[in-house]
């Protein structure tokens, strides 16, 4: 099933997340998206992830999908202008690429190039309006994509004046379009959510089908988001980190702006030994899970290795 | 202002090391409020140089070494001085650098200053960006703040999630999120439906670089006396 029938379902959604890596040695990659074969919708796929350079996220998106497991394709502004932009969006096309995630990416100056010119020509709001575009056969620039028009003669005026028009173009014709599905982040615990609230309003009528959240922990927090999101009427993924440690728990806490992890939490990872550290993130995602099972449409878990903790912590929440 | 700062003078001193006779250069514009290259600069500059066994063939302060005429005037004046100097060492920005090079064919002209920004002097010795001469102001839709100088990512409909709680830019702990200003400000004014209103993508098509822009002298309107 495609994320875009999963979405349109009545069950809840998973979505897990793999992160390409710096160099050509994919294998932990693959294995990490066998991991979530069959047990979740899609897999999204990283692009440069915290400004640090890796393999090509659409080259990553091929491979699963040769593997017969489906990508979403992450794409952030950060490095490509709205030529590479779109020129990208149409390579994923023609390897039946569909979902995609507009996202503004992670500032240069945090990652390993930070002696790099950052791109930002376009914004994820307007990539969403890129991608809705190229569906609709044009580019942003408003240019008729090769095949997707039908040039028709005018017949001449019988009057035998000179004519203006010899053309004009017929279409979209729907199979000569890309198809996507647009999707879109959000950060449901910044301070204060009303500019995002604002920007996910723009997402939205710029093509946006699907959201997926930053990492959420607190069920009450969510549901204030949800409240406040209410009106924009798209499916949205709250979005989980496994929490590895207590010590990664403080670090995203000091560092991740829009992130928080309760004490609770934190107290629970500090507190348990090394051998049943990854139980207890098992056990803490499945219950953020089932705690805010009936607030949102799914889940998207961003593992950071751990795809089959993940995997795990789906299964024992038992919602799917 | 071009916001500027003067090199490490380690590195004047290697610019200059195939030139023994120079002729040091400054402005009284913005190179003199960012104590660049204004009197005092220039002369101790002078000193320095001096110091080091060079021969200042003389000095001299542009009324904005940025206008080619102004450039050329003083260059008359101090003609002599300059024909006998091997390099001629700027204390301002690259445009007015350019201006005395572009004047000066044949003599080497060696930037001692670094433009960094067009910006705000918050007072003496501080000085925030605001500008990045996009041409094409949108300051009307954003509060009068800009989000493509003063927002890292030069985002401009709304902001990434990397802001802080206490208002920052996830980029750099001392700089305000520019989106969070924007939006406070509008707010404030009851004019946040001004940022509501999805911004196109810049049309960059009239502004790449180099840039060369010219108005028409307007008219002299004849005015009849009146009586
Ligand atoms: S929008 Fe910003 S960069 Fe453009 S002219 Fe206005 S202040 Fe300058
Ligand atoms: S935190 Fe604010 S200023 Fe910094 S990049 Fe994001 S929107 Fe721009």
């Amino acid at each position: 099933m495609s994320l875009r029938e999963a979405l349109a379902g009545e069950a809840l959604v998973f979505t897990g997340e793999v992160g390409p890596p710096k160099g050509i040695d994919c294998d932990e990659v693959w294995e990490e998206a066998e991991d979530f074969r069959d047990k979740v919708a899609a897999v999204n796929v990283t692009d440069n992830q915290s400004s640090v350079m890796r393999i090509s996220g659409l080259a990553a998106c091929i491979k699963l999908k040769q593997m017969g497991i489906e990508p979403v394709l992450q794409l952030v502004c950060r490095d490509r202008n709205r030529l590479a932009l779109q020129s990208e969006l149409l390579g994923a096309a023609i390897w039946g690429i569909e979902n995609v995630l507009a996202l503004t990416g992670d500032h240069i100056a945090l990652g390993d190039h930070p002696q790099g010119r950052p791109v930002h020509d376009l914004d994820s709001v307007t990539l969403l309006q890129a991608v809705t575009a190229l569906m609709n056969g044009r580019d942003l620039a408003g240019n008729r994509l090769d095949g997707a028009w039908k040039r028709v003669r005018l017949p001449k005026p019988k009057d035998g004046s000179k004519q203006k028009r010899k053309f004009k173009y017929e279409g979209p014709i729907p199979e000569k379009c890309p198809t996507y599905l647009p999707g879109a982040v959000v950060t449901p615990c910044a301070e204060p959510v009303e500019p995002q609230i604002l920007k996910l309003e723009k997402k939205v009528a710029a093509g946006a089908k699907f959201i997926q959240t930053q990492a959420v922990y607190e069920p009450a927090a969510l549901e204030r988001f949800m409240k406040a999101a209410e009106h924009v009427g798209v499916p949205i993924l709250a979005g989980i980190v496994m929490l590895k440690s207590a010590g990664m728990a403080r670090f995203m806490n000091g560092n991740v702006a829009g992130v928080s992890v309760p004490d609770h939490l934190i107290q629970r990872l500090a507190d348990a030994s090394k051998e049943d550290l990854q139980k207890v993130s098992i056990d803490i995602t499945a219950e953020l899970m089932r705690d805010m099972a009936g607030m949102c449409k799914g889940f998207h878990l961003m593992p950071l290795g751990w795809s089959k903790p993940a995997v795990e912590a789906i299964e024992a929440a038992g919602l799917s | 202002m071009i916001i500027q700062k003067q090199k490490a003078y380690e590195n004047i001193e290697e610019m200059l090391a195939p030139y023994q006779k120079v002729f040091v250069a400054g402005c009284t514009e913005c190179a003199t409020a960012c104590k660049t290259g204004g009197e005092d600069e220039v002369a101790e500059m002078k000193e320095r140089l001096e110091a080091a066994g060079k021969t200042v063939t003389g000095t001299a302060i542009f009324d904005s070494a940025c206008l080619r005429g102004e450039v050329r005037e003083v260059s008359r004046e101090h003609q002599e001085q300059i024909e006998a100097a091997d390099a001629i060492l700027t204390l301002f920005c690259g445009a007015g650098v350019q201006t005395v090079g572009n004047y000066h064919e044949d003599t080497p002209v060696v930037p001692g200053v670094d433009a960094l920004f067009v910006g705000e002097t918050i007072r003496a010795g501080k000085y925030t960006e605001q500008c990045q001469a996009c041409g094409d102001c949108l300051l009307d839709v954003t509060g009068g703040i800009c989000p493509l100088t003063r927002c890292a990512k030069a985002l401009l409909n709304g902001p990434c999630g990397g802001y802080t709680e206490d208002g920052k830019c996830e980029v750099d702990p001392d700089t305000d999120c520019a989106w969070l200003l924007i939006f406070e400000r509008l707010k404030t004014r009851g004019q946040l439906d001004k940022i509501r209103e999805t911004q196109a993508a810049k049309d960059h098509s009239d502004h790449h670089p180099p840039q060369t822009y010219k108005w028409a002298r307007p008219k002299k309107k004849k005015v009849k006396p009146t009586a």
